[in-house]
């Protein structure tokens, strides 16, 4: 019999630990599935960041760095200056890239390392309690903004992709989501060509991924999945922000 | 037989030059005074090792970087001044508990806030006694000359390999910045073992390997930090280094580290020519502190002077590890001036003639 789907390579067998209806075990898969695709687990380091996608090291079978908070790109920065031919990833979520690790992704992204980066946007901080974060939206409750979130005292939710979209550095920058089927067979696509730019040695790639948090949202898995759609997308609208195919060279 | 060639340089320039005959061809760094010529001749020499030189955006970004190479095991370094080296704690912190090899450099300032950019030993607290969170601890090196700069440089690669431990080398303004003739030396060993069992490289062939720090089920962070106290307990017992001069028959003896114990030389060579019995005790590393040195020291040595360029540091740990019946006198200033000779020489007989 022919066997036409089956876990990828990339990937232990340990069963997720995320909530029923997060969208981390579709983001992590997808991954997988890109280094698969290129036959790239044996050269690839992980750079594990701060929240709950921390453990990824329990899912990929993959050599990781767990880094500090927010520092995911400076460590991957690091380890890719040393060893340029291995792959080198992050995979970071909203709280840890656009809040404390913002200068440290501004600036690898300008350098154009070489590196590929996930970023997990659900709008809120998921492993600490469903606190407010950069990405949230206006007027969002979280446990920190338990009136809803002010622009006036808290400034507007930061979009990450068009922030990066504006420098010269990066050669590719997209934002996708995986709350249809569609969606994520486009997600699939575009995270597999920002693995495909790393392997080329076309630099920075990185790829926004909007995410649910239903536990923190407080919603069912099904009305997590509908808001993304409802109200996530309209604000952090999906496509490729930026793309470059010729190296730059001084 | 020739003469070992000499080069003029400054202390900065020591201790890059070593470190790169160290086999150290990475170096990740942001800009402070006073310790730029370390930066600048990293940026002018790596490249031609094959290896590479990047300025990072902070300080913060310089020591992650750093975390990123050390797990793939090469020879890596940083270094910065006072207010660099605070933002570099939560690294520090996380090279303890990552368990990761690599080389820092105070070329320590003026404190607190931003300072000055003149020499102090200010920062001794916050070399030895943490710094950054956790229960933790550095190898930390106090050269005193531009030779010591270049040789403690090399040894700071060696003894970070030899315990996936972070060693900072605790310099001053002072330090750096003079300029004095070095012998430079290559070592024998200029990279760690290709096979050690923790590098981060891919996941060829074998297990997949993480380097982390964060331990949440029972009972397993605690299991942590007894393995690290385990090592400190190593280094503490194995890793030692002071210097002594004409301790054996001193009836005072002065304690110094760094540039201070330089001038403390000079004055005691004077004390000793009119007739005083005064010896010097100069921590090398400070942490491990020469604890069990001290401790023999004080059982015959009954009066003692600590003589620092900060208000009362290294004081805490020389009294601490004296037998009680000793007596510790504390002279320090807290950096900007640098005490002459003559003013440690005043210092010194005023103690000695309290006796």
């Amino acid at each position: 019999m022919k066997q036409v789907f089956k876990r990828p390579e990339s990937m232990t067998a340990k069963p997720f630990h995320f909530c029923p209806g997060c969208h981390h075990g579709i983001v992590h898969r997808l991954v997988a599935e890109a280094l698969d695709h290129f036959s790239l687990r044996e050269k690839t380091i992980g750079v594990a960041s701060v929240g709950c996608s921390v453990f990824l090291y329990d899912y990929f079978a993959v050599d990781v760095i767990e880094s500090p908070h927010g520092r995911a790109a400076a460590v991957a920065a690091g380890t890719k200056r040393v060893l340029n031919d291995r792959i080198v990833f992050t995979y970071q979520g909203d709280g840890d890239l656009a809040a404390i690790g913002t200068a440290e992704v501004i600036h690898a992204a300008n350098r154009g390392d070489n590196i590929t980066i996930i970023f997990v946007n659900n709008s809120i901080y998921g492993m600490t309690g469903g606190q407010m974060a950069p990405t949230t939206l206006l007027g969002q409750r979280s446990t920190t903004s338990p009136y809803g979130r002010d622009c006036n005292r808290d400034g507007y939710p930061i979009k990450m992709a068009e922030m990066l979209a504006a420098l010269e550095g990066p050669s590719l920058v997209s934002r996708v989501a995986v709350n249809t089927p569609g969606n994520v067979k486009k997600a699939r696509k575009v995270i597999r060509q920002a693995f495909q730019m790393q392997v080329e040695g076309k630099g920075f790639s990185f790829v926004e991924v909007l995410s649910t948090c239903p536990t923190n949202w407080g919603m069912t898995p099904q009305a997590a999945n509908d808001r993304i759609a409802e109200e996530m997308i309209p604000y952090f609208p999906l496509g490729t922000l930026k793309q470059k195919d010729v190296v730059d060279v001084l | 037989m020739s003469s070992p060639k000499k080069v003029f340089i400054k202390g900065n320039e020591a201790i890059a030059m070593a470190a790169i005959n160290a086999g150290c061809h990475y170096y990740f760094g942001y800009p402070i005074t006073p310790q730029n010529e370390i930066p600048e001749y990293m940026a002018k020499h790596l490249p031609a090792t094959g290896g590479e030189f990047l300025q990072a955006e902070s300080e913060i970004a310089s020591i992650n970087m750093l975390i990123g190479a050390a797990a793939t095991g090469v020879r890596v370094m940083t270094s910065s001044s006072g207010p660099g080296i605070s933002l570099m704690q939560e690294g520090f912190s996380y090279f303890a508990g990552n368990e990761l090899p690599a080389v820092v450099v105070n070329i320590s300032r003026q404190g607190p806030g931003l300072g000055g950019i003149n020499a102090t030993q200010g920062d001794y607290f916050q070399s030895v006694k943490g710094g950054g969170h956790g229960d933790y601890k550095l190898i930390v090196l106090a050269p005193h000359t531009g030779q010591e700069l270049y040789d403690l440089t090399i040894k700071a690669f060696e003894l970070a390999e030899k315990y996936r431990i972070l060693t900072l080398i605790l310099g001053d303004a002072i330090l750096g910045q003079i300029k004095e003739p070095i012998v430079p030396w290559i070592p024998e060993k200029t990279a760690g073992d290709p096979d050690r069992d923790w590098l981060i490289t891919g996941a060829k062939g074998r297990e997949p390997r993480l380097i982390k720090s964060l331990f949440l089920a029972d009972g397993e962070m605690e299991k942590h930090c007894w393995h690290l106290q385990e090592k400190y307990e190593l280094i503490e017992r194995d890793d030692v280094m002071l210097e002594e001069v004409d301790t054996d028959d001193a009836d005072l003896i002065v304690v110094a580290f760094g540039s201070v114990a330089r001038i403390v030389k000079s004055a005691i060579s004077q004390v000793r020519k009119a007739g005083m019995k005064v010896g010097l005790v100069r921590p090398i590393t400070l942490f491990p502190f020469p604890r069990k040195r001290l401790q023999e020291i004080g059982g015959r040595t009954k009066r003692f002077l600590v003589a620092e360029m900060n208000t009362g540091q290294m004081v805490e740990d020389v009294q601490l590890n004296l037998p009680g019946d000793c007596e510790v006198e504390f002279y320090g200033r807290p950096g900007g001036s640098v005490p002459t000779p003559e003013d440690l020489f005043e210092i010194i007989s005023a103690t000695y003639e309290k006796l």
